[in-house]
C-alpha cells in the first residue's frame, strides 16, 4: 500500500482538493465555535458539514457523503434551529457565549491538537492510498451492511427507538413518573 | 534449711498480700473507712506472719551456729560458721546469668534478726499507735511488705535478687512516708525521698550491670570469687562498679551528697520512722557495701572516697541534730550521723566493726525513735519547744529512751558505748590518705553527739512543763495530750527493744570485737565533755535551748548548712524551669506542627474545594487536560 | 492519496470540537461542538477504510452508524436541554450548579470539619 507513495509534495489533484475542503471544512468549525450568533454558528456547522460531504467524496465513500448530506445537514442542524428557537435564544449577536473557562479550554484544546497532530503525522507519514473510484458505492455498502453487518443494524433500529421514546417522554410535560 | 529462709522472706509477702486483699472481706464495710473488725484482722495479718518469721531467723542463727567454720572466712565465721545457698532458678539472659538465688550465712542472719526484730517492735507499736487510722490495713501490709523485701535483700544470694528487694523498699518507703498524703507537705517528702534514692539507685543498678558482666554472673560468690577482684589490669572496671554502688549506698543510706531526703522523710508515721528510716532501710546501703566487701577492698579509692564522704556526713549532721527544733528530725540528722560512723568503720577495712554498729545503732535507734512516738503521742506535737518534764508523766518512756539516749552518746555500759568504741579503734588502725581528717571528724562527732543527745534528753524530760493542749491536733498527730502513758502495746516494744539496746554491747566481745581502752576511755571523756557543755548552758537557763551554744552558726546547723536550698537552686529549679520549656515547646512547637498540619491541611482543602464549585465545563475540562498529560506522558515515555 | 491528510484534518475538528465543549456556554452550542468532535471521527474511520481497503467496509458502515447515533444523541440531547429550559429558564450550562458542595459559612473560631461530630 505504500511501497509506490508518491512524495508529499507536490500534491495531486485529489489532495488539493481534499485540502481545499478540510481548510474550509476547519475554519467553518473555527466560526461554530467563536461566533457570538447562535444561528450563525448552527449555518456554520451547516458549511462545515458540506465541506466534509465533499471530503468523503474525494475520498471514494459516496454513499457516506450523501448520507451525512442528507442526515446531518438535513435533519440535525434542522434540529438544532429548532432547539435555538425553543430555548427563545436571541437571534443575532449576544455577549456572554463564552464561558469563563475559555483560556483553559483553549489551552486544553491546543494541547489536544499538538498531541494528536503529532502522533498521526508521526505514526502516518508514508502512509499513502491509492484511491479507487466505486469504493464506496451504495451497492457495495449495502451488500456489506445487510450481509456482514445486520446484526448490529438491527440493534441500532431499536436503539432509535428507543432514543425516540426516550426524547418524546422528556419532551412532553404531562407524563410524570411514578410517585 | 534454705526452705526456711525462703518461709521467712515470704511469711511477711503473705502478711503483705493479705493485709491488702483480705481485711476488709465479709465484714460488710468494703468503703474507704475501715470498721474494727479490718482493724484487728489487719492487726493479727500483720503480728502474727512477723513472730513465726523472727522465731524462724532464731532457729537459723542457732542451726548455723552449730555448724563448723571453713577455714579461712569472714568475721562472722567464729559466731556463725554455718551456711546454706539454695538457687531457685537459673534466667538466662544472653550475658551473664541471672541466678534466683537465696543465701544465709553469718552476715545475712546479723541483719535478719535486727530486721524481724525491729520489724515485730514496731507492728506490735504501730497496731496502738495508729488506731482510729482509716487506713491501718494498707499501711500495716505496706510494713509487712517492706520488712519482705528487706529479708530478701538481707538473704538475696545474687545481685539483681538483691535490687529487686532493694527496689521494693524504695517504693514501700515512698508509699509509708505518703501515709498521710492529705497534707501536701507529706506527699512532697515521699516523692522527695522517692526521686533522691531513685538518683543513687540508678548508680547502684549500674554498678550491678558492671560488676555482674566483669564477673560473668550474678551470683554473690561468683563475684566475689571473679577474676576482677585479683588481677591488677582490671582495677578501673572495679572502681568504676564500686563508685557507681557507693551512689546507690548514699541514696539508701542518707549519706552526703544524697542525705537530704531523710529529715523530710520524718513526715511518716513515727513507727515507720523507726522501723525504715532508722533502723533497717537506711542502714541497707551499709548492709550492701558489706556483703560486697571483698569487692570494695580490691578498690582503695572508692574506699577513701566513702571514708570522705563518711568524715563530713557524720559532723555536719551530727551539728544539724544539734540545731533542731524537732524531736523526730534530730533523730534523723543523729541518724544520717550515726550511718556515717558505719560508713566510716568500713572505709577503714573493718566490716565487723560497721555491722557491730549497725546492729546496736539499729536497737537503740529504734528505741529511740519509738520512745519519741511515746512522747508525740503525749503531747501531740514535734516540737522540743512543746515539751519538757515528761520525767514524772512518763516514767516508763524517760528510762527507756535514757537507755536509747545514753546508748546515742556512747556512753557505758549501753551497746552504743562497745559499738562505737570499736568504730573508732577501727578508724584509727585505718590506712588510706583521709584517714586523720576523717579520724579528727570522727572525734569531734563523739562530742557532738553527747551535746545532741544531752540536749534531746533534758529539753524532753526536765524542766517546766510547757505542754499545751492542742484543740485540733493537725494530720499526722491524731492524739491530744491526756496525761497518760500510752497503751501497753506501744509500751512493749520500746522495753523489750531497750533489752538489746542496753546489753548488746556485752556480746561484742562475744563476736571477737576487743574493746581498745584507750581510745574508748578519750572518745567517753569527749562525749561526756560535749554533753557537760550542754548541761551546764542549760542549768544556767532552763527556758532556753541549749542550741545557743552553736552562736552564729546556729541558723545554719538548723537548715543543715543549706544544703536543701542549694540543691533548690542548682537542680531542682534548673529543672522545673527546663521542664516548663519542654512543656511549653511541647505545646507551642510540637502541637502546633501537629495543629498547623490540620489547620494548613484545611486551608489547602479549602482552595481546591473552590474548583469544586458545581461547573460540569471546569470538570470535563480538567478531566481531558488530565487525559492529554497521560497520553504525552504515554507517548514520551515509551 | 496521502493518509495524512484527512487525519490532520480530522484531529484539528477533533481540537476545535475540545474547544466548544469546553468554552461554550449555551448548550445548544456544546451539542454542535460534539457534532464537530463526532465527524472528525467519522472522517477518520472513512480515510482508514479506505487506506486500509476493507473488503468489508467496516469503517464506512461504522460511519454510517455514528451518522444515526448522532442524530439520536442530538434528538435526545435537545430534549434533554428543552426540559432543562423549562425548569430553570436558562440553558448556560455554568449556571448550572446543582453539583457543586454547599458551602456553609465556616465558624471563625474553630476550624471547619470538627463541627461534624
Amino acid at each position: 500500500m505504500t511501497s509506490q507513495a508518491p512524495g508529499l509534495w507536490p500534491p495531486s489533484g485529489p489532495e488539493v482538493v481534499f485540502l481545499l475542503l478540510g481548510a474550509v471544512a476547519v475554519g467553518s468549525a473555527l466560526l461554530v465555535v467563536t461566533t457570538r450568533q447562535l444561528v450563525h454558528a448552527a449555518l456554520w456547522l451547516v458549511v462545515c458539514f458540506g465541506a466534509l460531504a465533499g471530503g468523503y467524496l474525494v475520498l471514494t465513500a459516496e454513499f457516506v457523503a450523501w448520507v451525512q448530506v442528507l442526515i446531518y445537514v438535513g435533519a440535525v442542524v434542522v434540529l438544532l434551529l429548532f432547539g435555538i428557537m425553543l430555548t427563545r435564544a436571541p437571534i443575532g449577536p449576544s455577549a456572554g457565549l463564552d464561558s469563563g473557562n475559555r483560556w483553559a479550554a483553549a489551552l486544553v484544546a491546543l494541547a489536544t491538537a499538538g498531541v494528536l497532530v503529532t502522533v498521526v503525522v508521526t505514526g502516518f507519514r508514508t502512509a499513502y492510498a491509492p484511491l479507487r473510484p466505486g469504493q464506496g458505492s451504495a451497492g457495495s455498502l449495502g451488500a456489506s451492511v445487510f450481509r456482514t453487518w445486520v446484526l448490529p443494524f438491527e440493534a441500532l433500529s431499536v436503539l432509535l427507538l428507543a432514543a425516540l421514546v426516550g426524547a418524546i417522554v422528556l419532551s412532553r410535560t404531562d407524563i410524570r413518573g411514578r410517585e | 534449711m534454705i526452705a526456711v529462709v525462703a518461709l521467712i522472706v515470704l511469711l511477711p509477702f503473705a502478711a503483705a498480700v493479705a493485709g491488702l486483699l483480705a481485711t476488709r472481706l465479709g465484714t460488710r464495710n468494703l468503703g474507704a473507712r475501715s470498721g474494727p473488725a479490718a482493724y484487728r484482722r489487719a492487726a493479727w495479718f500483720a503480728i502474727v506472719p512477723g513472730a513465726v518469721s523472727a522465731a524462724l531467723t532464731v532457729w537459723l542463727a542457732t542451726a548455723l551456729a552449730r555448724r563448723t567454720a571453713p577455714a579461712g572466712g569472714r568475721f562472722w565465721s567464729e559466731l556463725l560458721p554455718g551456711r546454706a545457698e539454695g538457687t531457685l532458678t537459673l534466667v538466662e539472659t544472653g550475658a551473664a546469668p541471672i541466678s534466683l538465688t537465696l543465701r544465709a550465712d553469718g552476715l545475712s542472719v546479723l541483719a535478719g534478726i535486727l530486721v524481724v526484730v525491729v520489724a515485730l517492735a514496731v507492728q506490735v507499736y504501730s497496731v496502738g499507735y495508729m488506731r482510729d487510722e482509716p487506713r491501718y490495713p494498707s499501711y500495716s501490709a505496706f510494713v509487712s511488705l517492706f520488712t519482705s523485701a528487706m529479708l530478701l535483700v538481707v538473704y538475696a544470694g545474687d545481685l539483681i535478687v538483691l535490687y529487686v528487694g532493694w527496689e521494693i523498699m524504695g517504693l514501700c518507703s515512698y508509699l509509708l512516708i505518703g501515709h498521710w498524703w492529705e497534707d501536701r507537705a507529706n506527699s512532697r517528702a515521699a516523692v522527695k525521698a522517692f526521686l533522691v534514692t531513685r538518683l543513687g539507685d540508678v548508680g547502684f543498678l549500674f554498678g550491678i550491670f558492671i560488676l555482674g558482666t566483669a564477673a560473668g554472673s550474678f551470683r554473690i560468690d561468683d563475684v566475689l570469687r571473679a577474676d576482677i577482684l585479683q588481677h591488677a589490669e582490671n582495677r578501673g572496671t572495679l572502681i568504676a562498679a564500686t563508685l557507681l554502688l557507693l551512689a546507690g549506698v548514699a541514696g539508701k543510706s542518707a549519706q552526703v551528697p544524697l542525705q537530704t531526703w531523710l529529715p523530710d522523710a520524718m513526715a511518716g508515721p513515727t513507727p515507720i520512722s523507726a522501723l525504715i528510716h532508722a533502723a533497717t532501710m537506711v542502714a541497707a546501703g551499709i548492709f550492701a557495701v558489706a556483703r560486697l566487701y571483698p569487692a570494695f577492698l580490691a578498690a582503695p579509692p572508692t574506699l577513701d572516697v566513702l571514708g570522705v564522704v563518711a568524715a563530713v556526713g557524720m559532723l555536719g549532721a551530727a551539728l544539724a541534730a544539734l540545731a533542731q527544733s524537732d524531736l523526730k528530725r534530730v533523730l534523723a540528722y543523729s541518724t544520717i550521723s550515726q550511718l556515717a560512723y558505719m560508713a566510716a568503720a568500713l572505709a577503714a577495712g573493718s566490716d565487723r566493726a560497721a555491722m557491730f554498729h549497725l546492729v546496736s545503732h539499729g536497737a537503740f535507734k529504734a528505741l529511740l525513735f519509738l520512745c519519741a512516738g511515746l512522747v508525740i503521742h503525749h503531747v501531740g506535737s514535734n516540737l522540743i519547744s512543746h515539751m519538757g518534764g515528761l520525767r514524772t508523766a512518763l516514767p516508763v518512756t524517760f528510762w527507756t529512751m535514757t537507755v536509747g539516749f545514753a546508748a546515742l552518746a556512747g556512753l557505758p555500759p549501753a551497746s552504743g558505748f562497745f559499738s562505737k568504741d570499736a568504730v573508732i579503734s577501727a578508724i584509727e588502725h585505718g590506712t588510706g590518705p583521709a584517714q586523720p581528717f576523717v579520724q579528727a571528724s570522727a572525734l569531734l562527732t563523739v562530742g557532738v553527739t553527747g551535746a545532741y543527745a544531752a540536749r534531746a534528753w533534758l529539753r524532753t524530760f526536765f524542766g517546766p512543763t510547757r505542754i499545751e493542749p492542742l484543740a485540733e491536733p493537725p494530720p499526722g498527730v491524731a492524739h491530744v495530750f491526756d496525761g497518760r502513758e500510752a497503751p501497753a502495746s506501744m509500751l512493749w516494744p520500746a522495753g523489750v527493744l531497750a533489752v538489746p539496746a542496753l546489753l548488746l554491747g556485752l556480746a561484742g566481745p562475744m563476736t571477737g570485737v576487743e574493746i581498745e581502752w584507750g581510745s574508748a576511755a578519750v572518745s567517753l571523756a569527749v562525749a561526756l565533755l560535749g554533753a557537760g557543755i550542754v548541761y551546764a548552758l542549760w542549768r544556767a537557763a532552763p527556758e532556753q535551748d541549749p542550741a545557743r551554744l552553736l552562736g552564729p552558726f546556729r541558723v545554719p546547723c538548723e537548715r543543715a548548712f543549706y544544703v536543701d536550698a542549694a540543691y533548690a537552686a542548682l537542680v531542682a529549679r534548673p529543672v522545673l524551669r527546663l521542664a516548663r520549656g519542654v512543656v511549653r515547646t511541647d505545646a507551642r512547637l510540637v502541637d502546633g506542627a501537629v495543629r498547623g498540619s490540620g489547620r494548613a491541611t484545611l486551608g489547602l482543602s479549602a482552595l481546591v474545594r473552590r474548583a469544586q464549585n458545581g461547573n460540569a465545563q471546569l470538570y470535563v475540562t480538567g478531566l481531558l487536560a488530565g487525559i492529554v498529560l497521560i497520553a504525552v506522558a504515554a507517548v514520551v515515555l515509551t | 492519496m496521502h493518509l495524512v491528510y484527512p487525519v490532520v484534518v480530522s484531529a484539528l475538528l477533533f481540537s476545535i470540537g475540545v474547544y466548544g465543549v469546553l468554552a461554550r456556554r449555551n448548550a445548544i452550542l456544546v451539542l454542535m461542538s460534539v457534532e464537530l468532535m463526532l465527524n472528525a471521527v467519522n472522517l477518520n474511520l472513512v480515510a482508514f477504510d479506505v487506506w486500509l481497503g476493507d473488503r468489508l467496509h467496516g469503517g464506512q458502515v461504522l460511519t454510517l452508524f455514528v451518522i444515526v447515533i448522532a442524530a439520536a444523541e442530538v434528538g435526545l440531547g435537545l430534549a434533554i436541554v428543552l426540559a432543562v429550559f423549562r425548569t430553570r429558564r436558562t440553558v448556560d450550562v455554568d449556571r448550572l450548579r446543582a453539583l457543586a458542595e454547599v458551602v456553609r459559612t465556616p465558624d471563625p473560631g474553630r476550624p471547619e470539619g470538627e463541627d461534624a461530630s
